[in-house]
């Protein structure tokens, strides 16, 4: 290894421009003759558009021109997967409008877009906007949405957008008839609102010369916006639409999709003939930004005698919000029903997921994605189980793991892991948690008032999304490939084209030590370019913890066809046989002698060849390769959280969080680490903090961060990490991703922990998030009932 | 942010007179709320009058049993201030937590008091602490001035000058900061003054900060925790929303109240 490759904790390239304010984000990006968009929003849930009066607007100073739905007639923005009911018939689809038509669906909906010469004249203006709403009953309950009889769109009746299900009811029922024990909860997985550092931003240009349109935005992958955007709402061929997405600061998920705000200023863009740009206020983001999690669920898990899981079905319902966000109709389904045979042997399972529409924001992708909604179900049911029937936390998964000479092992749910060793893996976990000495810690803590709980979790999630195969037979609308492109230039210094998109997780340092570690030169001369469809060939964007496991084995695929072409120039310089020639440190040797060829000499004879033959050798050195997995990866992982509880206030402190995590093959442990913490961040803050709420007629309670509580540093212990280490079967690389293990892994430990320390003052469960006042009330609530019996 | 007139006033008459020119004036002190409030086109006045420059109202100051905070005095001033905490270090405590180093530096006593946040900490010590409120008109015993939410006894044109505490025999807050916001949940000033027990809640009050008479009475007969394992009669209406229901904030102030006289040793 040297010391900038695989395996290296090298230090981020791209930290220095970060941390010195030297980055360019979409809102750093000013064009000439730049005019500035406002996008008017439903401040109610659901109504009808009676009319919209402009007038006294279009007079206000600065402004350039105000259009609405009337006038922006396009496509429907698309969503990326179908998912069929039971009976086969297809998902209900309604139309999707960039800016409403007649009718707005959630408070956020956007319903006019003020153009001006500033953003404060475009805000001004706006407020003069007369819209009439005639207001309509909202639908803003999950759990009630569907017996509703107010319909959020008439054309999907009931509410429902499918009624999809996995496994064969009938078969599981019967096991459930004749099982020993069963464990049946009710789970509510909380909705969460994503927070990205920097707000959505877009800027639309047209250049009436060339008819070219260019759009710069937050995106997570330009290539799939420009073909979401370009094919489907506005109609613009490929090679006249560049999409840009310049740094980006930070995206879990809810930068995936094709917004609105995108097509409207690209559209506006070519009616003003001046670019327009938009960014979001924060308030607007939480009226915006898609949403994640929000599922209920009934679940039940059967045992038989010997404590063995025999059977596991799932009654769904999945919060869609008002219209079908890219990713929304496959997060609970294929990266949900398909994960629910967990780390276990459980040979049965069923699930069944009815997808609901409400007059709420959309629901889509969020760090981990459906994969954090059926651990925590599962997790729950385990931690359960174990308690009824009178098994450790450790001993009900052992007890149930897949073995580790059973892979590859396909679970009854479609999917097939290839590798992993769930055992050392809870080993190392228990070790580094010192499980042995927590009964010493919970009875200090009682001495000083507080409960003390430990709480576990053992997960698998599938990422590396997608094998295109799989995830089309799954309902993908594309396949999920990713590219590379490597250019050596003249003197040995190399450009990767990638169409992975790097905002925040260290793609060009990672991706740069690939580079260095394959060909031998130093990190400095490598670059790492993406987030331009101009630049890139094409790519399918970053999530799903694809970056490295499809991404990057993209770009090992170019690097070996970089390497083939350069052993056949060196033979040629060399006079030997290219089968005869061995690359090793950066160097050409013919076998067995002492001719060689330094990297740098190859490149620089690629471009200046003088005597290459015609039929058998082009000059440049430059390749290009697609990369299309064979099946998903499958980290897992154990993780194990301690906490402490004031059962005067229900505070509940994170006293200590422990991960262990098989991620496969790391490149950079630094980088793995940082992710793991991000993660581990966002799981304690969505187990304990995090919770989007609505009020009965869909406003949004917790619109600002004054009522919507994101997890700080003094919110989090110092984290215990670790890996254990199985490689992915069928990558080169042998990674299988590290992006969303945090947050899949770690919210059931916590609420595991929260549980175990009130399980004796007689709780059975809490809701996520166990804030203060919920563990408060849970604890009395206990206390009452156990006074009455 | 809508427009408006700003004028920095280089006195306090100097401020009033803008005031009295202004249709709608408003005084901004160390602007922490009042600034967010205007970006978010919540509030439209005509005219801002910045304080800023009375460097009159800046300072602190004590005088036998009592400290003189000026109105512009910010949080991190009281908090850093030998005099404060070797005089009253409860209050030097509280200011010391007021929302983040940023608001610290720039927010202000008089500010605060001024606006009456339902959750802001310091009302908690000028109702606590039996302060007076010094205003370029008159003077305001603490008791008079917090009248409801946002609402205070301050005249229209009334501009606070100073906040006069009395320095008690020994005082505690404790504040449970609401998990999101971090602005007071509940805060609990105990101050066992010279002419008995004083305590004050924020954060709680649906009509914002109050006083507890009963764990006033009981802790004159005897200033331990557990003289408040006894029924709040005469509770105002306490506040409910997502973070804490009625019964969890008064909860919240027995255990807070409690962990206050603890810490008054």
């Amino acid at each position: 290894m040297n010391d900038t490759g695989i395996g290296a904790s090298v230090r981020r390239k791209e930290d220095f421009r970060f941390l010195t304010g030297q980055g360019t984000y979409t809102d750093d990006i000013n064009r000439p003759g730049q005019t500035y968009g406002y996008i008017l929003r439903s401040p109610v849930a659901h109504a009808k558009i009676n009319g919209i009066d402009l007038a006294e607007a279009k007079a206000a100073p600065g402004v350039v021109a105000i259009f609405t739905g009337d006038d922006m007639q396009v496509g429907s923005i698309p969503c990326g997967w179908g998912v069929n009911n039971k009976d086969g018939s297809p998902m209900n689809e309604p139309p999707h409008p960039a800016l409403a038509q007649g009718k707005v669906r959630h408070v956020g909906d956007q319903v006019a877009i003020v153009i001006a010469e500033s953003y404060a004249e475009a805000r001004a203006a706006a407020e003069l906007i007369d819209v009439d709403y005639e207001e309509l009953p909202a639908v803003a309950d999950l759990a009630t949405a569907l017996d509703q009889s107010t319909l959020v769109h008439d054309e999907a009746p009931g509410n429902l957008c499918y009624d999809w299900e996995i496994g064969e009811e009938a078969q599981v029922n019967a096991i459930f008839e004749s099982a020993h024990h069963v464990t049946s909860m009710d789970i509510v997985n909380n909705r969460l609102v994503p927070n990205a550092m920097e707000p959505r931003a877009a800027i639309g240009e047209y250049d009436s010369a060339t008819g070219e349109y260019t759009l710069y935005t937050t995106s997570q992958n330009p290539h799939v916006i420009r073909l979401l955007m370009g094919a489907f709402v506005l109609q613009i061929p490929e090679h006249k639409l560049r999409v840009v997405a310049p740094d980006v600061g930070g995206g879990f998920g809810s930068k995936i999709f094709h917004y609105a705000e995108e097509a409207i200023v690209t559209w506006a863009a070519q009616k003003v003939r001046r670019p327009i740009k938009w960014r979001a206020e924060r308030s607007e983001s939480f009226l915006s930004d898609a949403h994640g999690r929000d599922h209920v669920t009934k679940a039940e898990l059967a045992l038989d005698q010997d404590g063995k899981f025999i059977g596991l079905r799932c009654y769904t319902k999945a919060n869609m919000g008002a219209y079908l966000s890219t990713f929304s109709t496959c997060v609970p389904t294929y990266l949900h029903a398909t994960l629910l045979a967990g780390v276990y042997t459980t040979p049965a399972i069923y699930c069944n997921v009815k997808a609901v529409f409400t007059n709420t924001v959309p629901v889509d992708a969020y760090r981990g994605a459906g994969r954090p909604e059926a651990t925590y179900l599962l997790e729950r049911l385990v931690d359960r189980a174990a308690r009824e029937t009178g098994m450790s936390q450790s001993e009900i998964r052992r007890k149930n793991f897949i073995p580790e000479d059973a892979f590859p092992y396909q679970t009854p749910v479609a999917l097939q892991y290839d590798s992993g060793n769930y055992t050392a893996t809870l080993d190392r976990a228990e070790e580094l948690a010192d499980v042995a000495g927590f009964q010493a810690r919970r009875s200090e803590a009682a001495s000083r008032g507080k409960l003390r709980g430990l709480g576990y979790s053992t997960y698998v999630e599938a990422c590396g999304i997608a094998p295109s195969a799989v995830v089309g037979s799954l309902g993908a609308r594309a396949g999920l490939f990713e590219s590379a492109n490597i250019r050596v230039h003249p003197t040995g210094s190399v450009t990767v084209y990638t169409g992975s998109h790097s905002h925040g997780q260290g793609h060009e340092t990672t991706f740069a030590q690939l580079v260095s570690d394959s060909l031998g030169i130093p990190i400095e001369n490598v670059d790492i370019s993406h987030g331009d469809t101009n630049k890139v060939a094409f790519g399918m964007g970053t999530y799903g913890s694809r970056s490295l496991a499809v991404g990057g084995e993209a770009i090992m695929k170019a690097l070996d066809k970089v390497i083939t072409k350069s052993k056949k120039i060196a033979a040629h310089v060399l006079e030997a046989d290219s089968a005869d020639i061995e690359f090793k440190d950066g160097k050409f040797t013919v076998a067995g002698t002492d001719r060689e060829m330094a990297f740098g000499d190859v490149a620089l004879t690629a471009y200046v060849p003088h005597n290459f033959p015609h039929d058998e050798l082009e000059p440049g050195l430059e390749e290009q390769a697609f990369y299309d997995p064979m099946n998903f990866t499958y980290p897992a992982g154990c993780h194990i959280c301690e906490v402490e509880i004031d059962p005067d206030t229900g505070v509940v402190e994170v006293v200590a969080m422990t991960a262990m995590d098989d991620v496969g093959r790391v490149i950079n442990p630094m980088i793995v680490e940082g992710q793991i913490h991000g993660g581990l961040a966002q799981g304690i803050g969505q187990a304990l903090m995090e919770g989007a709420r609505y009020d009965d007629d869909g406003q949004l309670l917790t619109g600002s961060y004054m009522d919507y509580c994101m997890p700080r540093a003094d919110d989090l212990p110092d984290f215990k990490v670790g890996t254990t280490t199985t490689l992915c079967t069928h990558n080169s690389l042998g990674v299988k991703g590290c992006g969303e293990v945090g947050a899949i892994g770690s919210p059931p430990a916590v609420i595991n922990a929260v549980v175990d320390a009130l399980w004796d003052q007689g709780v059975r469960d809490i809701a996520m998030p166990a804030t203060p006042n919920a563990v408060w009330n849970a604890l009395n609530g206990a206390k009452t009932a156990m006074a009455a019996e | 942010m809508y427009e408006f007139n700003y004028h920095k006033a280089s006195s306090v008459s100097d401020a009033e007179q803008a005031l009295r020119n202004a249709s709608d004036g408003k005084i901004v002190a160390g602007g922490q709320t009042l600034l967010p409030t205007l970006k978010q086109r919540l509030a439209s006045p005509s005219d801002l009058i910045d304080l800023g420059g009375c460097s009159e109202l800046c300072g602190i100051s004590v005088d036998g049993d009592t400290v003189t905070i000026g109105a512009m005095t910010t949080h991190a001033m009281v908090a850093n201030s030998a005099e404060v905490q070797s005089a009253i270090p409860a209050l030097a405590g509280l200011a010391s937590n007021i929302g983040d180093a940023q608001v610290r530096n720039l927010g202000t006593i008089g500010g605060s008091i001024a606006n009456n946040d339902p959750a802001a900490d310091y009302p908690a010590a000028c109702l606590g602490l039996g302060a007076v409120i010094v205003t370029d008109k008159r003077e305001i015993v603490a008791d008079d001035f917090f009248t409801g939410l946002f609402e205070t006894a301050l005249d229209e044109h009334e501009i606070i000058t100073a906040i006069r505490f009395p320095k008690p025999e020994k005082a505690c807050y404790q504040k449970f900061p609401n998990p999101a916001s971090r602005y007071a949940l509940v805060g609990v000033m105990v101050a066992k003054m010279s002419s008995g027990v004083r305590v004050a809640v924020t954060g709680a009050g649906a009509d914002g900060v109050f006083r507890v008479d009963a764990f006033e009475s009981a802790l004159d007969g005897s200033f331990s925790a557990s003289s408040l394992d006894i029924e709040m009669v005469h509770l105002p209406d306490l506040l409910e929303d997502i973070h804490g229901s009625p019964g969890y904030r008064e909860n919240l102030i027995r255990v807070m109240g409690k962990r206050a006289v603890e810490a008054c040793g």
